[in-house]
């Protein structure tokens, strides 16, 4: 039975319907439709768009890239993080001021970072090629070819968002209990010792945390793609959102691009459920 | 009283015939940052005697400054002359498209006067106001060239206001191709006279010779050739340049990206896959990064002196022109490379020429229309017609990163570029060059048809490809043709065969 009790409970249902469950039915709905540059409107053609999404190589292509381009820069900015942490975790002379420098990178706009990463790493007039050149190294063709132009976002992303996990992981750092470090000394164990069997099992909980809304971050990686690379060259940095992208807002296919959009978002829930498991039980030892 | 009515009287018609007797003082608009405005339509003096007060008038336009920048500028001119207000937007070039097309399909009124490629008027068509008669009939639009009228004309109606006129051709430094030095240098190396290239496979040899070396003495290397590579940044563009004299017969009619009749794509037909593998073999001249160029880093390589050769459209030679311009006068203009042969599809087979086959591109460029659903058309078609009037356009055309080129006959004309401070040969080989365009009879245009951007996008994503290694040049035309005749299905063959006529019209000189 409804009772007035229930009525408070409505504003908080209706914005989960205007902000969550409208917008991804409508798109469910889109999905089903031919809506196209010359095709406006939700008309009904079944599941041709999905059969398409079955048959479009360049997408899986995407995605196989994606998750590469995702594991590896997760994986850096973890253990950057970590390592960044554990460094100003102790009182050490400068620390605020290295936590703040620290930051800057996450704080700054991906676009426009990206334009001063492409700057930096132009092939003529960069910088980078500029020092290597004093070595005696190159010039490094860091975005004309397809391993340059797949590091090239790779360290974007690594210095974009490392300062994020190590937030994160400083944050869970400064949290933890006192005495089993106070145990581990009274039983003579190393820093190197106290590290892997005090430490990093009490920060599994927040390591599991942030390797996974990093993914789901890094899974979406679009902005410094297509500034920087424009998934190029060829299509060697191409990602999956980056193709949704062009399909949806530049070719304007925008029935195409719903469909592309929910395969792509089935396939991230349950890869993402798969790996927060296996992460939980490699390092909590259990699934729940 | 009565003394001063009877004063007033004969004063006020005194005045009135002193004022009649005396011709009219111009009056002066230079505080609008034009030399002098010019009699026509749409002058300062005209516009500003109509009175637009309380009422507004939206606008979309790409980002500042291409484009951007000259709409910003005519907009405020325009409100101060006629107290309308005018609300600009300012769109970046990938979203520019969507930002107008939403709108339009879902009926909203978002914006009287649009600025926008002009080959998506195979897309907009169908949402944009026809022009007038009485703006067809201005003075600024009475000198459109032929190619700019065509290009705002859709099913013999003119439904683009034309404001910018577009087109690729060579650039080239001539203090090195003619320097009798290294003319002498480069004969005894190749065996070759040093000439202007007659043809994409000369580019590619000159480009070459020059490719790495310090030949202009500032202790930095210099490069062969600055050419817009960069997938999904106008690139596909540069592979039309390419492409165009391989691909386009002059006896051959009926469509250049598709056959008008069957509407199959010969998109890997072998003149395409021709000029393909020549812009893949161009890398090797390119500057460090240089397939990763886009327009802006073409613009800068060649404009800032660092590559010998380049082709695009006017920025880079602008730039390279502009009075603080470390190689101004050191530039001309050529028409694009040609073709020694020419594939037939008539005959499936290569045709020989001894002058070689030259196929000039009408790339894009810019263009504006007013929506149908505009409440304010009148108003819109004004403001259009004042952007464009003859003192904004020439004053436009002097600012390189405007973006605005020649498009009327009285812009082509050598003594205005010499004004600018030009040299015979810079100011003479650019008109000449834009002229013969103008004239040529085996002209490309866009595939102006609804879904172009599709259409582009699998071409550049192909050429791409084809440049990165990932596939041979064949097979990247291969899957470009099979993506255009699936593009061709969902659109539906007549549909795409009706807009279709339009391009192969101008290109086959019937329209």
């Amino acid at each position: 039975m409804l009772s007035s009790k229930h009525f408070f409970l409505l504003p908080a249902l209706l914005t989960l319907v205007a902000i969550i469950l409208f917008p991804l039915l409508f798109t469910v709905r889109v999905s089903f439709s031919s809506w196209d540059v010359f095709q406006s409107g939700l008309d009904f053609i079944g599941g041709r768009n999905y059969v398409r999404v079955f048959e479009d190589d360049r997408f899986w292509q995407s995605l196989q890239r994606l998750s590469l381009l995702s594991i590896i820069s997760v994986s850096l900015q973890y253990t950057l993080g970590f390592a960044l942490a554990l460094a100003v975790w102790k009182q050490v002379r400068g620390g605020r001021l290295l936590r703040v420098l620290f930051l800057i990178p996450m704080m700054t706009t991906p676009v426009v970072m990206s334009v001063i990463w492409r700057t930096v790493f132009h092939e003529s007039l960069g910088p980078v090629n500029d020092i290597l050149s004093v070595f005696g190294v190159g010039p490094v063709p860091w975005l004309s070819s397809a391993m340059g132009a797949f590091i090239s976002v790779l360290i974007v992303e690594v210095w974009q968002w490392t300062p994020f996990m190590f937030l994160l992981l400083l944050a869970g750092l400064v949290s933890l209990p006192k005495e089993p470090y106070l145990a581990a000394a009274i039983d003579g164990a190393g820093t190197w010792r106290t590290f892997w069997q005090v430490t990093f099992p009490l920060m599994a909980p927040i390591t599991i945390g942030a390797l996974i809304i990093r993914l789901i971050e890094a899974s979406k990686i679009m902005d410094t793609v297509y500034v920087l690379t424009s998934g190029g060259p060829g299509t060697a940095t191409e990602t999956s959102s980056y193709y949704i992208y062009i399909r949806g807002l530049r070719d304007f296919q925008i029935g195409y691009s719903a469909a592309l959009s929910l395969v792509y978002l089935v396939i991230m829930v349950i890869s993402l459920t798969i790996i927060a498991k296996l992460l939980l039980r490699m390092l909590v030892g259990r699934d729940e | 009283m009565i003394k001063i009515k009877k004063f007033i009287g004969p004063a006020t018609l005194l005045a009135l015939a002193v004022s009649a007797a005396t011709p009219a003082v111009a009056k002066d608009y230079t505080q609008f940052g034009i030399e002098k405005d010019l009699p026509g339509t749409c002058s300062y003096e005209v516009t500003d005697a109509k009175d637009y007060s309380g009422r507004s008038l939206n606008v979309i336009t790409h980002a500042i400054p291409v484009i951007g920048e000259p709409t910003a500028l005519h907009a405020e001119q325009f409100a101060k002359l006629t107290g309308a207000e005018v609300n600009v937007v300012h769109v970046p070039f990938g979203d520019l498209f969507q930002r107008i097309m939403i709108p339009f399909q879902s009926e909203q009124n978002a914006y009287d006067v649009l600025f926008y490629a002009s080959l998506w008027i195979g897309d907009f068509n169908r949402f944009l106001e026809p022009v007038p008669q009485k703006y067809i009939d201005s003075t600024g639009m009475a000198d459109v060239t032929d190619s700019f009228t065509g290009v705002a004309t859709w099913n013999g109606e003119m439904i683009q206001y034309p404001m910018d006129g577009d087109r690729h051709y060579l650039k080239y430094r001539t203090d090195i191709f003619d320097n009798a030095e290294v003319q002498a240098k480069f004969l005894a190396d190749t065996g070759n006279a040093l000439t202007v290239p007659e043809t994409w496979e000369d580019y590619n040899k000159v480009a070459a010779y020059f490719n790495d070396r310090d030949w202009d003495g500032d202790g930095e290397l210099n490069y062969g050739s600055a050419e817009v590579a960069k997938r999904d940044d106008l690139m596909f563009s540069a592979f039309i340049s390419r492409a165009a004299p391989y691909a386009k017969h002059p006896d051959v009619k009926g469509g250049f990206f598709f056959d008008l009749e069957t509407m199959e794509p010969l998109i890997n037909s072998p003149g395409f896959v021709r000029g393909l593998k020549l812009f893949v073999d161009a890398q090797k001249s390119f500057p460090p990064g240089g397939n990763n160029f886009g327009l802006g880093d073409e613009i800068f390589s060649f404009g800032g002196g660092q590559t010998l050769m380049s082709y695009s459209w006017d920025d880079a030679y602008i730039q390279a022109n502009q009075e603080d311009s470390r190689i101004r006068n050191m530039v001309a203009a050529a028409p694009l490379p040609g073709a020694g042969e020419v594939w037939n599809r008539d005959t499936g087979m290569w045709d020989t020429f001894t002058t070689p086959n030259r196929a000039p591109y009408m790339t894009w460029g810019w263009s504006s229309a007013v929506s149908q659903m505009s409440e304010e058309k009148e108003m819109a078609f004004d403001f259009l017609c004042f952007f464009a009037n003859e003192a904004n356009a020439k004053s436009d055309l002097q600012i390189g990163r405007f973006g605005v080129n020649p498009y009327r006959n009285e812009h082509l004309d050598v003594d205005f570029w010499k004004g600018q401070g030009w040299e015979d040969k810079t100011a003479e080989s650019y008109v000449s060059t834009l002229s013969n365009m103008e004239k040529s009879q085996n002209r490309v245009f866009d595939l102006r048809v609804p879904g172009v951007s599709q259409f582009m996008s699998s071409m550049a994503n192909g050429v791409a490809e084809a440049m990165a290694g990932q596939k041979s040049a064949q097979d990247a035309l291969d899957g470009v043709a099979k993506e255009w005749a699936e593009i061709t299905e969902r659109i539906g063959k007549d549909r795409l065969r009706a807009a279709y006529a339009n391009v192969v019209k101008l290109e086959d000189n019937e329209g």
